[in-house]
């Protein structure tokens, strides 16, 4: 609910905003400009196109909702820790306002659960860029290993969608470490012989690119996101060299190795499907599928 | 001495570096091992054999050099994905014939350039994290200076982590924190003081296992007791069933800041 519904009008005058009235209603999100090309996309059909440019195949940001109802079928996910969240551990400055606003846009920067896809029963994590750009907290890091840990004990695959800015700084020692106790999860759901799918969005850095994001058996992108360790703006800045065309792009990446497939938007669910498919992953029979809508 | 004060001393050209304390405890029995096998040897990383006591061990260190032609050689100490891939390759090494591994880590991170990205800086890390998670064989880090970041990590998935009681590590580096968060990187004692980055703040939150006095190049008992202060925990950990020792090193990266939780 929206917060502002909270507040009472103190009287009738004021329940109703004589300007408003005047002005005709045009909302502000009826376009939405490219920006790649550059085209005005009418915001419906933007959305009905799956966040992707009719013009130039842009793939545009989409938050961790849209990424799950675009992956899971529908009705089918299951949250876990949906309330776990992390504190302020360190006493850093400033740090539990900024948790305060972030948690108008989620709990933490990732949702963890278990659905299907195309009917196959799959772990499914997806980080939320709407909660301090999906950088990596304790509590990020503990929902992600619980989410291995659950995958491995119920010999069940994983797709992680990742998009982070990294580690989160204002929890220090302690989100670093997220990178160390995340890898060890995977390890053991590997070790197990368990398959596990990263799907790298825009943009991926940091210490989310050098813990769980490279670790997946099988390595997607997103068309044109941004994959780096360290990121554009800190090579530039720090080293003073200047960058390649398309440096750190998904393509440019898969170009030098590290990447699997660039997948766009359009056959993510039908890629991830397959690939479970010929990793011997089952689907349920129809009416055992969890269907409410 | 202030956080800050701690991160200069840690930087301070002057202190003793990895090859110090490997000439130091491993004299002239250190035999050096070099490259990744797959692009390059990595100088900013050192790697080799040596022998505490009657045991053979792996020794991999993050080497910044000591003057400045030794630290344009080293590059600063930031290593490259060659690099990590070198200190993986000596870990498989040391993990086949059973001896343990000893990481001296003293970096500000690793390289930030378009080589290192182009050859997967990320992924090295990575790739590292998972494979020293369950590395059979002891792995002890002991961090002599500056732990900066995943570049620093990525020698520091061990059964116990030290650090000397100045060095420092942490997620980002003061003056990076600063200015992201404050657009101000001469704000950076502030930001050292608030990221918590001493080894005190460390052994308080249970990152680190013990702080170990710093030693000086001339005092040959204060190495002689770090020596047998490592050998000790070799053999303890030697000992242990392999199972074991794997378990043992995955819970204690499982707990770290679990406590703070909520739900």
């Amino acid at each position: 609910m929206d917060f502002f519904s909270f507040v009472k009008p103190k009287n009738d005058l004021e329940s109703t905003s004589d300007k408003q009235n005047n002005v005709p209603f045009v909302p502000d999100d009826l376009w939405t400009k490219c920006p790649k090309c550059g085209a005005m996309l009418l915001t419906t059909d933007l959305e009905e196109n799956l966040h992707v440019c009719t013009g130039c195949s842009h793939h545009f940001r989409i938050n961790a909702k849209q990424r799950l109802a675009l992956l899971a079928d529908s009705g089918s996910f299951r949250e876990h820790d949906a309330t776990l969240k992390g504190s302020n551990i360190l006493d850093f400055p400033g740090y539990d306002k900024k948790l305060e606003k972030a948690r108008q846009n989620g709990v933490e920067s990732v949702i963890c659960g278990e659905c299907t896809i195309e009917r196959i029963p799959t772990v499914l994590c997806v980080m939320n860029a709407e909660f301090m750009m999906g950088s990596m907290g304790t509590a990020t890091g503990e929902k992600i290993t619980r989410a291995f840990e659950f995958a491995t004990e119920n010999r069940l695959p994983i797709v992680v969608c990742t998009v982070s800015g990294g580690a989160r700084m204002q929890e220090g020692i302690l989100s670093l470490m997220q990178m160390a106790k995340t890898s060890g999860a995977v390890k053991r759901h590997s070790d197990a012989g368990l398959l596990y799918i990263t799907v790298l969005t825009d943009p991926t850095t940091g210490g989310v690119t050098a813990s769980f994001a490279m670790e997946g058996d099988i390595i997607l992108a997103e068309p044109d996101c941004l994959v780096a360790f360290a990121g554009p703006r800190v090579i530039e800045q720090t080293m003073r060299q200047k960058l390649p065309k398309d440096f750190q792009t998904a393509g440019f990446v898969m170009q030098k190795g590290f990447i699997d497939a660039v997948v766009s938007r359009h056959v993510l669910k039908p890629t991830v499907a397959k690939l479970l498919r010929l990793h011997g992953c089952k689907p349920i029979e129809a009416k055992d599928a969890v269907t409410r809508s | 001495m202030t956080a800050y004060e701690k991160v200069m001393a840690a930087r301070d050209s002057k202190k003793l570096t990895a090859v110090d304390y490997i000439a130091h405890m491993f004299g002239e029995n250190f035999i050096e091992l070099h490259g990744d096998r797959r692009f390059a040897d990595d100088r900013a990383i050192v790697g080799g054999l040596g022998l505490l006591y009657e045991m053979p061990v792996t020794v991999i260190g993050i080497e910044k050099g000591r003057n400045t032609r030794e630290r344009m050689d080293r590059n600063f100490g930031q290593a490259h994905p060659e690099g990590y891939r070198k200190a993986l390759r000596l870990m498989k090494q040391a993990e086949k014939f059973h001896r343990p591994v000893l990481c001296l880590v003293d970096t500000s991170g690793a390289f930030p350039g378009i080589g290192a990205e182009e050859r997967g800086q990320g992924q090295a890390i990575a790739e590292n994290l998972m494979e020293m998670m369950t590395l059979k064989t002891p792995v002890l880090t002991i961090l002599i200076g500056e732990g900066g970041s995943g570049g620093a990590l990525a020698l520091a998935v061990a059964d116990e982590v030290w650090m000397l009681e100045n060095a420092v590590y942490s997620v980002i580096s003061p003056e990076g924190c600063a200015s992201i968060l404050w657009k101000d990187s001469s704000k950076a004692p502030d930001a050292a003081e608030a990221l918590k980055m001493t080894a005190q703040d460390l052994f308080n939150f249970g990152v680190i296992e013990r702080i170990i006095r710093q030693p000086k190049a001339e005092d040959s008992a204060m190495f002689e007791s770090l020596k047998l202060l490592i050998s000790r925990t070799f053999e303890k950990n030697m000992e242990l069933p392999t199972d074991r020792l794997i378990e043992n090193r995955y819970n204690r990266f499982r707990k770290i800041g679990t406590e703070h939780l909520m739900s």
